[in-house]
């Protein structure tokens, strides 16, 4: 089959905040850049990032990012890499700046300055005391973002293939990437777009969860890419449970909230975290105040009338910082938890937010893998940024405010890596016939219409699963139990069938295709956390209760023949300064 | 509960039509959005954009009882049944709820909706004071859902050349950024008898806001502007 081409320069893959900042980068180079994004731009997942970005402009108290990087090394639990920490948080403030210069909207200062709050895990001279580093625009910071490098885009020019659903990545023998087979989700025509350098900026996949702060178009397709490629994931059992997600329905309330000066109370009206992080009370890393919770529900302090959740408090700030500060949280709390913050505590419980592993990527956006001439050698022409890579600088825990800082950071970084690349690759290499085979196969295999496997219910199986098995404290047997689970559930998903065969804008054709990539990323994350024991940021193994440095500062590598682990070690060296060596860690 | 969905595939060869489903669910502390992924879920065929499930992506606008708004935080107890669902009004359908927004995203870049500032970088940022940012709020916060522009009568009669509430709702919030010196080329752009002026102010805009804005009071706003520049 033949099939229509487009060729450009270079070629994004998503089109949230990590994607539009490297296609401006090589945009406003003259370069053609095309943006593959499977919904209009402005939807992806950025928009909803809440409290902040990270960046020590000291423009509240003095900073320093010596100071923030120190801060993101601890929160990672050690396990992030201090050459790529160092990067982000060098970088961090002239980053922040630029996004002001392209008319990001920050709340500001009486002095005019960009405003900045609090967030947790974040200090002055190396522990000492409370820093004040997160930039925000309100409570709408994703949104401003988001937007901004949208409008940016449209200045530059950006060529962009919106509801397009990009299926697998077009590689020829010698390993190079040229490019993506992309589904016009309108027309359901497959389309090849050949570029001499491709970015995967695809986000998460907190989806994979039954409860989950993400869109729901979160599904990990980057991931399932990558895999199918040869790539393997990196430190998959790292899941994030955002602390603050509504009882039950899960939408994010941001820390700003915790930032600005709410606290968690149990159903006795304790401030139970001064028992959790007696120094930094509810602004400890957000894997210590995901595990105090998850503990006071357990041991029967939990609120309302089941004991399933606990309140988080903010009527005490009164109704103007509320209004002026957090206005967006204020609204969803009204709507899904009927609770007006001004008068009523919200209930909260931990949430499963954000994915610190994904597609193993050095500090200029490389995709590295094992290769036979080395461990972390660049897949030639692939790129990879944002949630969907693990650089790492998030290690076992990030910090809030520092996924922002991430994306555009290694947006900018992976774009200017790319801009190179395409100086020393100035000619398109021929893309072999069968290159496309792989992913006009994924296509063809929802061909099939009749009796057999239902993919809601996979899905949902999928998701219990993952939160009876994967949550904030896991066991040895829970683990085991629950791969051999998800492994039944990757048979009964080769017996799955598409019940609508139509082409024009079949949304289940797509939901299939993302329930592909979502049980691949549930198993990579499911097996990886069943691999390490030990005890380190967002996993807590209940049977190996402590981290164990000597044999687990390590990565872990998930390949996806024959779900294979493979480890590496950490980049302890930073980049100028000296390194931090693992210490325990308290808040 | 019940659910009267408008259904239209061109693949089919039917015209459009109004289908009936019934649900089995309990409204209570539920948004309409989890009712319709529910009907998907029993129909597959049944096609729906939707991405952040909480009002801030501005995916899954349509018109709710004749209404325009947001499927994800429309309360599903406080509709009247059966509940009657269609496409945006006034843009192409391509296929069931979902329209063809080409004419909305084109005026919307037709503003320029990016800040111009020919001034050297600071090597900080540019300072704005609070006041002159707060200028900025009411605005800003459009997420381009559509609900406005598609509930505007003189959208719908001119696509191609009214810019519609939601364009000038943006094309406001730049020509107040303190930090753009794009204003009178912004305001040059607007001064036609189309552009800006087939607003009639009959506020159908602030009505069906998800987010509250008020894009009426915004154009009325630059069409003082307009005349100030004049006296």
């Amino acid at each position: 089959m033949s099939l229509p081409k487009r060729t450009f320069d270079a070629l994004v893959i998503g089109a949230g905040g990590g994607g539009l900042r490297a296609a401006l980068q090589l945009a406003d180079a003259d370069l053609k850049v095309a943006v593959v994004s499977k919904v209009f731009p402005t939807r992806s997942h950025t928009v909803a990032a809440q409290g902040g970005i990270n960046a020590a402009l000291g423009n509240v108290s003095p900073d320093n990012w010596h100071w923030h990087m120190y801060d993101t090394i601890k929160g990672s639990d050690y396990l992030g890499d201090q050459d790529a920490i160092e990067f982000m948080c060098r970088a961090a403030a002239q980053t922040v700046r630029e996004l002001e210069h392209y008319g990001l909207p920050f709340s500001r200062l009486d002095n005019g300055k960009i405003y900045q709050r609090t967030f947790g895990g974040q200090s002055a001279h190396f522990g000492q005391g409370q820093a004040v580093r997160a930039c925000a625009a309100a409570d709408r910071t994703g949104h401003a973002m988001l937007h901004t490098l949208y409008q940016q885009n449209i200045r530059a020019k950006t060529h962009f293939f919106d509801e397009f659903y990009a299926l697998d990545l077009v590689k020829d023998e010698e390993g190079y990437v040229l490019g993506v087979v992309a589904l016009e989700i309108e027309t359901g025509e497959p389309l090849l777009i050949e570029a001499r350098t491709t970015l995967l900026a695809t986000g998460g996949a907190a989806r994979i969860f039954r409860t989950s702060t993400n869109a729901l178009i979160n599904t990990g397709d980057g991931l399932g890419m990558a895999l199918r490629a040869g790539i393997p994931l990196q430190d998959m059992e790292f899941f994030q449970f955002h602390p603050t997600g509504i009882a039950g329905v899960g939408n994010l309330i941001s820390e700003a909230a915790r930032g600005e000066g709410g606290f968690l109370v149990n159903r006795h009206g304790e401030r139970f975290m001064q028992r959790y992080a007696p120094e930094t009370t509810d602004l400890a890393s957000r894997d210590v105040v995901s595990r105090a919770i998850v503990t006071e529900v357990r041991a029967g302090n939990g609120c309302g009338e089941q004991g399933d959740h606990v309140w988080l408090k903010l009527d005490h700030l009164g109704a103007d910082k509320i209004k002026s500060r957090l206005p967006g949280i204020r609204d969803l709390a009204r709507r899904f938890a009927h609770a007006d913050p001004i008068e009523a505590p919200i209930p909260v419980f931990p949430t499963a937010h954000y994915m610190m592993g994904g597609i193993p990527s050095n500090r200029h956006g490389q995709v590295v893998a094992p290769t036979a001439t080395g461990p972390e050698e660049a897949v030639p022409g692939l790129y990879a940024v944002g949630e969907c890579a693990c650089v790492s600088v998030h290690g076992a825990n990030r910090l809030g405010g520092n996924s922002l800082l991430d994306i555009v950071v290694f947006g900018r970084a992976a774009g200017s890596h790319m801009l190179d690349y395409l100086r020393e690759n100035p000619y398109p290499r021929p893309i072999p016939r069968e290159a496309t085979e792989l992913a006009l196969a994924r296509l063809a295999r929802w061909e099939r219409g009749g009796p057999g496997e239902s993919i809601p219910e996979i899905r949902e199986a999928m998701r219990k699963i993952m939160e009876d098995h994967c949550g904030v404290f896991r066991s040895s047997a829970g683990l085991r139990e629950g791969v051999e689970k998800m492994q039944v559930l990757r048979e009964r998903f080769s017996r799955a069938v598409l019940h609508d065969q139509s082409k024009i804008f079949n949304t289940a054709r797509i939901e299939a295709l993302e329930l592909e990539n979502m049980l691949q990323t549930a198993l990579a994350s499911i097996v990886s956390a069943s691999g390490r024991h030990e005890s380190r940021g967002a996993h807590s193994q209940v049977d190996f209760p402590v981290r164990d440095d000597k044999n687990w500062l390590k990565h872990s590598l998930y390949f996806l023949e024959g779900g294979r682990l493979d480890y590496k070690p950490v980049r302890l060296k930073p980049l100028t300064v000296e390194s931090f060596p693992p210490v325990p860690r308290t808040y | 509960m019940r659910f009267s969905i408008y259904r239209y595939n061109p693949e089919s060869g039917a015209k459009p039509s109004m289908q009936d489903y019934t649900l089995d669910i309990a409204p209570e502390g539920k948004m309409l959005l989890d009712a319709i992924l529910a009907l998907k879920d029993i129909d597959p065929t049944l096609s729906v954009r939707r991405s952040c499930r909480e009002g801030v992506c501005g995916s899954d606008a349509m018109n709710i009882n004749g209404q325009n708004g947001l499927a994800c935080i429309t309360p599903l107890a406080d509709l009247k049944q059966p509940i009657e669902l269609r496409p945006l009004p006034g843009l192409p359908v391509i296929r069931d709820l979902i329209v063809d927004l080409t004419q909305f995203y084109q005026q919307y870049r037709s503003i320029q909706p990016y800040l111009i500032n020919h001034d050297p970088e600071p090597e900080i940022e540019r300072l704005q004071s609070p006041a002159e940012r707060a200028e900025l709020d009411g605005a800003y916060e459009c997420m381009l859902c559509a609900c406005c522009s598609t509930a505007c009568p003189s959208f719908w009669w001119n696509p191609d050349k009214f810019v519609g509430p939601a364009g000038l709702l943006q094309a406001y919030r730049f020509i107040v950024d303190s930090r753009d010196q794009a204003t009178n080329a912004r305001l040059d752009d607007l001064e036609d008898p189309y552009r800006l002026f087939r607003c009639h102010g009959i506020m159908n805009c602030v009505e069906v806001c998800p987010k509250g804005l008020n894009p009426t009071e915004a154009i009325g706003r630059i069409k003082s502007l307009l005349v100030d520049r004049t006296v």
